[in-house]
């Protein structure tokens, strides 16, 4: 038993030293310690998390309602919950990654240099896979079959096992704080830093096979949005009738098509280097790094669309919908959308100016990124008039989006300045640049996130989110951020370069701390938002809005129950026109039972979904040890999962016409009891989620 | 999609859907959809791999080049079985959009003779593409030899991995065709291997000018 070749075979390079315990009690320093304590939240935030659900018996209704469900609102819910938890991980990091600079002025600080480089490389890591994505294609998942009047996904099978590949990346990534460190390459992981010559551990590889799975889950989601979006929208729900959320959402799915695979090479390129001893990115060889480079921001700028146009969506209709007024511009936002997405493929190499190539290579991509503030700036116009002579009303999903438009604003023209090749070279690799992206990325993604999480929640569950708490959490939101990143404009400017563990220049010390600061109040909108769940959740009843129309609002979404039934649509609607639901309010058709009423088939449950996010998994993990048993064992249950799923037949279930039919009557009834109240009157207790519809003047069917 | 048709419009070559409702029409029209979306992004994986070989043609290491180990000869019959597999898939697809009515049943065996001729072709390929891999490595050209050898077998190395999953991927159908006759769900399946395994020819010709003929002419 004891024999080394078979423990290698039996564990790879596994041993005692790759848990943070054991290191942290052969050398116990607080850098250790930090890790060994990070660990162990993982560990027994994990065994709580089982002990609760066993405790509570919740595994049975956990795996059938919501784990094998295929109900794309579920797994929108699921993918947004996952967020919430990797969100809360990486901003925890990044108060860490604030504490260390601003402690570690002409002093060690209290982590070491490795474990700083682990901390900045999750934190970019997280909060751009696990964190962002998950998060937005949780509210795509959940809103856009709604919005187009479709009752599921293209593919609701595809859609599960993308989560669950999702999951898995997510997984490997929180067991790397507990087994092994995680890589210290940066989110980006340049070779050939991250080649076996520089990075021998396992770290490279958990980032590897942690982005991976998330390429792969991202590019099924790509897929399934854009097929719903292309094949299932309601009879005339032409395209220049999509709300705009379908549109950005159908812009990024197109992203996600063609940028996904880019990463999935590069990714896999560099495990060819580190498994197979291949020379694609190695220093020797003929390898060559700037090919990862390249193939990296190939994707890497799609991405930075990818996770910014969702929320232009958001903002959409969360400004239309919180003015009472028609988008304004409608055409110029798709079209702004569109150009976007387009020249998203043609400024990559701006994020590598530095690297080498020619001047006048140089000049033509800088002019080409400064060309995406031109849509853009159509965008911010458009949102503006769109509140001009509205009747704007500051929910908190509001005053994120206009906090946006001016942070965002700002952030353009830090963009500016480091799209002009001469003025990158002075800024590059500086806090700079890291200000510039926070700026970019907290507006254009979190703030849309949040807005459309506010938004779309009593949608979800029923009941409103209680506004008080939502105001604290913006507020600490947006002044977080502009204490958080504003001092690093200075710092960079000043020359701090980014990432760095130790700080060597005392005047850098009050910006340092404001920036501290702010790290907290941001930590503390965190805190906030949770309360505001919590405190939400205790008054539910007296926030219903079962009729399911809390704010005036225009989408088809909002035109049937919160929580809406599992087949959306009792009858599929007819559109005809642009804001489909606020006319047919206003028009006297909300609110109607259907003419007949049918059988409405839909997906069956399946537990192969998570069977394959399970595997995949254990593949990866298998992967990262070098346990080679137990990566073939789990690839083979992967493929065999997959064939044996082809093989089933029985994968839909009927609701016959007559529950169908009991369903919304009884809606509709509680839709007729309901007091339906005034815009004024949103943010009380007395909205049922009912609308009080008032005369418009300019109403396009008066 | 009209809304009037009640028979199916026969949209995809060798999709028979017979007396589809509206509803399964459009599905069926999606499920096709979304593989040539997949399908789209898998060809830009190809792309990369083209161009990082591109990259790679100079960086040899003081290794084996493309001239020294391309063989025209092997290369030209493999792709004539990939070509003919082609063909044959195709003559099954035809057999098969026939035999989707109950009363045509005779077709289903040719249909499965012709897709049992493409899955020995494709292994015939499969088989003399890993020969090569060996000749090529008895001579030293490894992959962990160059940048150079590393992008080759990648490139080839891929579209091999994607014939394999092609050679995995055909039995299964025909198994469900022997369990459960030519329902829906395997007719999409069967258009998808189809589009999958034409795909995968498009490809082999672009390998086989871009690497293999431009070996022989340097």
């Amino acid at each position: 038993m004891n024999d080394p070749s078979f423990t290698t075979f039996l564990f790879g390079q596994l041993s005692w030293g790759a848990l943070p315990f054991v290191r942290a009690w052969r050398d116990p320093n607080i850098s250790e310690i930090i890790g060994a304590g990070a660990g162990a939240i993982v560990v027994l935030g994990a065994f709580g998390a089982i002990a609760l659900i066993t405790y509570l018996r919740a595994w049975k209704f956990l795996w059938t309602e919501w784990f094998t469900s295929l109900d794309h609102k579920k797994i929108g819910i699921m993918y947004v919950v996952l967020a919430g938890i990797m969100l809360s991980r990486a901003l925890i990091e990044a108060v860490l990654i604030r504490t260390q600079q601003a402690v570690a002025i002409n002093a060690p600080g209290y982590v070491q240099p490795e474990h700083f480089a682990q901390l900045f490389t999750t934190h970019g890591s997280i909060m751009i896979f696990f964190m962002a994505m998950p998060f937005l294609t949780g509210l795509m998942n959940y809103v856009v079959p709604m919005q187009i009047g479709a009752r599921d996904m293209a593919f609701p099978y595809l859609n599960s096992v993308g989560f669950w590949l999702t999951v898995a990346g997510a997984g490997l990534m929180m067991v790397s704080l507990a087994v092994g460190q995680f890589s210290t390459g940066g989110w980006s992981g340049y070779p050939p830093y991250t080649e076996l010559n520089f990075s021998g551990g396992p770290g490279p590889d958990y980032w590897i096979w942690a982005v991976t799975l998330s390429s792969l889950g991202s590019s099924t989601v790509g897929i399934n949005i854009a097929c719903t979006i292309y094949k299932f929208r309601a009879p005339g729900m032409t395209f220049f009738r999509l709300p705009l959320f379908c549109w950005t959402s159908l812009c990024t799915a197109i992203l996600m098509i063609f940028a996904m695979p880019p990463l999935t090479v590069a990714t896999l390129l560099l495990a060819a280097d580190r498994y197979a001893g291949m020379h694609f990115f190695t220093d020797d060889g003929g390898g060559n790094m700037m090919n990862y480079v390249n193939l990296f921001w190939l994707f890497g700028h799609p991405e930075v669309y990818i996770v910014v146009l969702p929320a232009f969506g958001v903002y959409s209709e969360v400004i239309s919908a919180f003015s009472s007024k028609e988008l304004y511009g409608y055409k110029s936002l798709i079209i702004a959308t569109m150009a976007i997405a387009i020249l998203s493929f043609t400024v990559w190499l701006h994020h590598f100016f530095t690297m080498g190539q020619s001047a006048s290579v140089n000049a033509a991509f800088g002019i080409a990124t400064m060309t995406i503030g031109i849509p853009t700036g159509v965008k911010i116009y458009d949102w503006i008039l769109t509140m001009f002579r509205g009747e704007v009303r500051f929910t908190p999903s509001m005053v994120l989006s206009l906090a946006f438009m001016v942070t965002f604003v700002l952030g353009g023209f830090t963009g500016i300045i480091l799209a002009t090749p001469p003025l990158d070279y002075m800024m590059h690799n500086t806090l700079f640049l890291v200000a510039h992206f926070h700026n970019m990325l907290i507006p254009g993604t979190l703030y849309g996130l949040l807005a459309g999480y506010m938004f779309w929640f009593p949608k979800a569950f029923g009941f409103r989110l209680n506004e008080g708490w939502g105001w604290i959490s913006a507020g600490c939101w947006i002044s977080g951020f502009y204490l958080a990143f504003f001092p690093l404009y200075v710092l960079g400017a000043s020359g701090m370069a980014r990432r760095t563990q130790q700080v060597f220049d005392p005047a850098f010390r009050p910006w340092l701390l404001i920036a501290l600061f702010g790290a907290f109040l941001l930590l503390t909108a965190l805190i906030t938002l949770f309360v505001q769940l919590y405190v939400s959740i205790r008054d539910r009843h007296a926030n219903a809005v079962p009729v399911g129309d809390p704010w005036d609002a225009r989408g088809l979404e909002w035109s049937v129950s919160a929580p809406p039934p599992e087949w959306n649509f009792a009858t599929i609607p007819h559109v005809g026109d642009r804001d489909a639901f606020y006319w047919r309010k206003r028009a006297g058709g909300a609110y109607r039972p259907a003419d007949h009423y049918r059988d409405i088939e839909l997906p069956r449950n399946t537990a192969c979904g998570v069977i394959i996010g399970i595997a995949a998994a254990a593949l990866c993990f298998g992967l990262v040890w070098r346990i080679w048993w137990m990566a073939v064992l789990f690839g083979f249950l992967v493929v065999a999962t997959v064939i044996i799923r082809s093989f089933m037949r029985d994968v839909t279930r009927t609701i016959p016409a007559a529950e169908v039919e009991e369903a919304d009557r009884r809606w509709l009834a509680q839709a007729h009891a309901a007091r339906p109240v005034p815009r004024e009157q949103e943010q009380s207790g007395l909205n049922q989620g009912r609308a009080k519809i008032f005369p418009q003047p300019t109403a396009k069917h008066a | 999609m009209t809304a009037t048709t009640v028979g199916p419009a026969l949209l995809h070559a060798g999709l028979n859907l017979d007396h589809a409702s509206r509803e399964e029409a459009a599905q069926v029209q999606s499920d096709v959809f979304g593989f040539w979306v997949f399908l789209m992004s898998d060809a830009v994986v190809f792309a990369l791999l083209f161009a990082l070989f591109g990259t790679s043609l100079e960086a040899t290491a003081g290794g084996p080049d493309l001239a020294g180990v391309v063989k025209l000869g092997p290369a030209f019959i493999e792709t004539m079985l990939l070509l003919a597999s082609s063909f044959s898939f195709g003559m099954g697809s035809v057999m098969l959009k026939r035999g989707a009515k109950p009363r045509l049943m005779k077709h289903f065996r040719p249909a499965v003779l012709w897709l049992a001729l493409t899955w020995v072709l494709g292994v015939a390929f499969l088989g003399m593409e890993v020969n090569d891999f060996a000749t090529m490595a008895r001579e030293g050209a490894t992959p962990d030899r160059s940048f150079f050898l590393s992008a080759f077998s990648v490139l080839v190395g891929t579209h091999g991995m994607h014939v394999l999953i092609g050679i995995i991927w055909m039995p299964v159908l025909l198994l469900q065709l022997a369990a459960g006759g030519l329902d829906r769900p395997l007719k999409v399946n069967m258009i998808r291997l189809s589009l999958f395994w034409h795909f995968l020819d498009i490809v082999w010709i672009a390998i086989f000018s871009v690497v293999y003929l431009q070996g022989a002419l340097r």
